[in-house]
């Protein structure tokens, strides 16, 4: 085991790892802050950070836990794909053969749903605290829209998985859901049709919803989620309420 | 002979009486250099550490409840046979519920569009971003105002027997107006009351009603969206 610990470190230290990892595996703060700016997904945050705002009560680490679940329900959400035919009534059976064929099938589902419903109840958790530590206010307000806008794209994205099981619940609450959308004066009817592709929920409707909720929404939320996190680093940081400088 | 000499030796340490100063460093008053700050921390390995130790918390929550309780499924899709009720997913049940109410362009476009408006501008607002206690200035006009904003809302909430609004609605603006008179000896929780923003009041009267209509929308609507109790939904 020890072996195997020195190897990695003199792995680390390889012309091929460096080519990956530039920064190399020291153990100073340049080295950590290369870490940092030397990847393009870590380079979205600042390479240090205020201490204070790692404490548990200021964010309760409700942003953090909405991107865990994103991440979570990407993984689970692609594996589901390899199993799932967005048509009528193929969907449905799909579900079934999750439950009683597909190995651990059930379980696989059950993450995806039940981290849907945490990611909208996190996401709300997390706007509110927001709200309630003053955090939205400048020079940060920028960055409460993009918030604002993933709030709307999180409540999107689980709208339109909850019609891709093709069962009773899922076709009603779309029903409902989407003559909701008819009731905007003057162009209800046409919105409607354009989100459905018919005039009711059909096999177009389930095709569209698919279409939305496994690439383009999934998309559009990681664009954003990109810029949010950016946005953290370019108003200086999070919020504690100190001063930003010395 | 030397020349006589214009200055004086002496110890100072004020800079404005004795500009020409030197300073003798000994080894236990060397100046103070900074070497670390203790108030930041590197985002390697710091962040990403409580970061991964927050999401595998997480994950294992999750997957601990996806052990033991299954996503629902019901028969397959029947446009011919509607449920009843027919509900909308959790989240969107208050607004299920404001429909109950409500005219659909009402509670269906025009709210959920004001409420949305309403959230993008919170931070382009001056007396959200001041956020100064409510009842610090003019406190007797905005008593006033108070009650008349609230008497017109009680009016229009009555008209279409929204009771499940109205009540929690009285209840706060009760509570906004308990913080508006602290007498000298009010307890701190009145005093508490008395500092609160308005953006603050708006916003927990939006949550408080938000949440009370999704709870009776998710546990207390049966058939025909009747009152019903949490164990008669199924
Ligand atoms: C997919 C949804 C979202 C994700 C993944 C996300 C992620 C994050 C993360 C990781 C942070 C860092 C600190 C923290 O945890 O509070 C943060 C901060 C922030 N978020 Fe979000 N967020 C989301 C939605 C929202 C929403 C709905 C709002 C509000 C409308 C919002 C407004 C903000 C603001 C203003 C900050 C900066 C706070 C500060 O500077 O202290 N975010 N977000």
């Amino acid at each position: 085991m020890a072996n195997l610990v020195e190897e990695f470190a003199e792995f680390r230290k390889s012309r091929v790892w460096r080519s990956v990892f530039r920064a190399g595996s020291g153990q100073s703060n340049l080295h950590r802050s290369l870490a940092v700016q030397q990847n393009v997904f870590l380079h979205l945050a600042a390479v240090k950070v205020r201490r204070r705002a790692l404490e548990f009560g200021v964010t309760w680490y409700l942003g953090t836990l909405s991107l865990a679940c994103f991440l979570i329900l990407t993984v689970t959400g692609i594996l589901l794909m390899l199993y799932y035919h967005p048509s009528v009534p193929q969907a449905y059976a799909d579900m079934k053969d999750l439950q009683f064929v597909v190995s651990a099938g059930v379980f696989l589902r059950n993450l995806h749903r039940w981290s849907a419903h945490a990611m909208v109840l996190l996401v709300f958790a997390h706007l509110f605290k927001v709200f309630y530590r003053g955090a939205y206010r400048p020079p940060r307000e920028f960055n409460w829209v993009i918030g604002v806008i993933l709030l709307m794209i999180t409540l999107f994205l689980s709208y339109t998985g909850y019609l891709l099981p093709w069962d009773q619940l899922a076709f009603w609450a779309i029903t409902v859901g989407s003559n909701i959308l008819a009731a905007v004066p003057l162009l209800g009817a046409k919105i409607r049709f354009l989100i459905l592709g018919g005039h009711t929920v059909n096999a177009n409707a389930l095709l569209r919803f698919y279409v939305l909720h496994c690439v383009i929404l999934p998309l559009i939320a990681a664009l954003f989620v990109a810029v949010h996190f950016w946005r953290i680093r370019k108003d200086g940081g999070l919020y504690t309420g100190e001063k930003s400088d010395d | 002979m030397t020349e006589p000499k214009d200055f004086t030796a002496s110890m100072d340490s004020d800079s404005r009486r004795t500009p020409v100063r030197v300073a003798f460093v000994t080894r236990r008053t060397s100046p103070q250099v900074r070497t670390r700050d203790d108030r930041y921390v590197m985002t390697y390995p710091e962040v990403l550490f409580r970061a991964a130790v927050a999401s595998e918390i997480l994950l294992l929550a999750l997957a601990l409840v996806s052990l033991f309780w299954n996503a629902p499924l019901e028969g397959l899709a029947d446009p011919m046979q509607t449920p009843n009720p027919a509900k909308a997913p959790w989240y969107f049940l208050g607004l299920q519920e404001l429909l109950h109410y409500f005219p659909p362009v009402v509670g269906g476009v025009l709210i959920p569009t004001l409420v949305v408006l309403a959230l993008i501008v919170i931070p382009y607002f001056g007396i959200n971003i001041e956020a100064e206690g409510f009842w610090i200035r003019n406190r007797d006009a905005k008593v006033r105002t108070l009650i008349l904003v609230v008497a017109l809302v009680a009016v229009f909430l009555s008209w279409f027997k929204v009771w499940a609004v109205l009540i929690p609605t009285v209840a706060i603006v009760a509570l906004t107006l308990v913080g508006a008179f602290p007498s000298a000896h009010a307890g701190a929780f009145r005093r508490w009351l008395h500092l609160k923003p308005l953006p603050f009041w708006i916003m927990s009267w939006f949550l408080i009603v938000a949440t009370i209509l999704t709870l009776i929308g998710t546990f207390f609507r049966g058939a025909g969206w009747a009152l019903v109790w949490p164990w008669e939904v199924d």
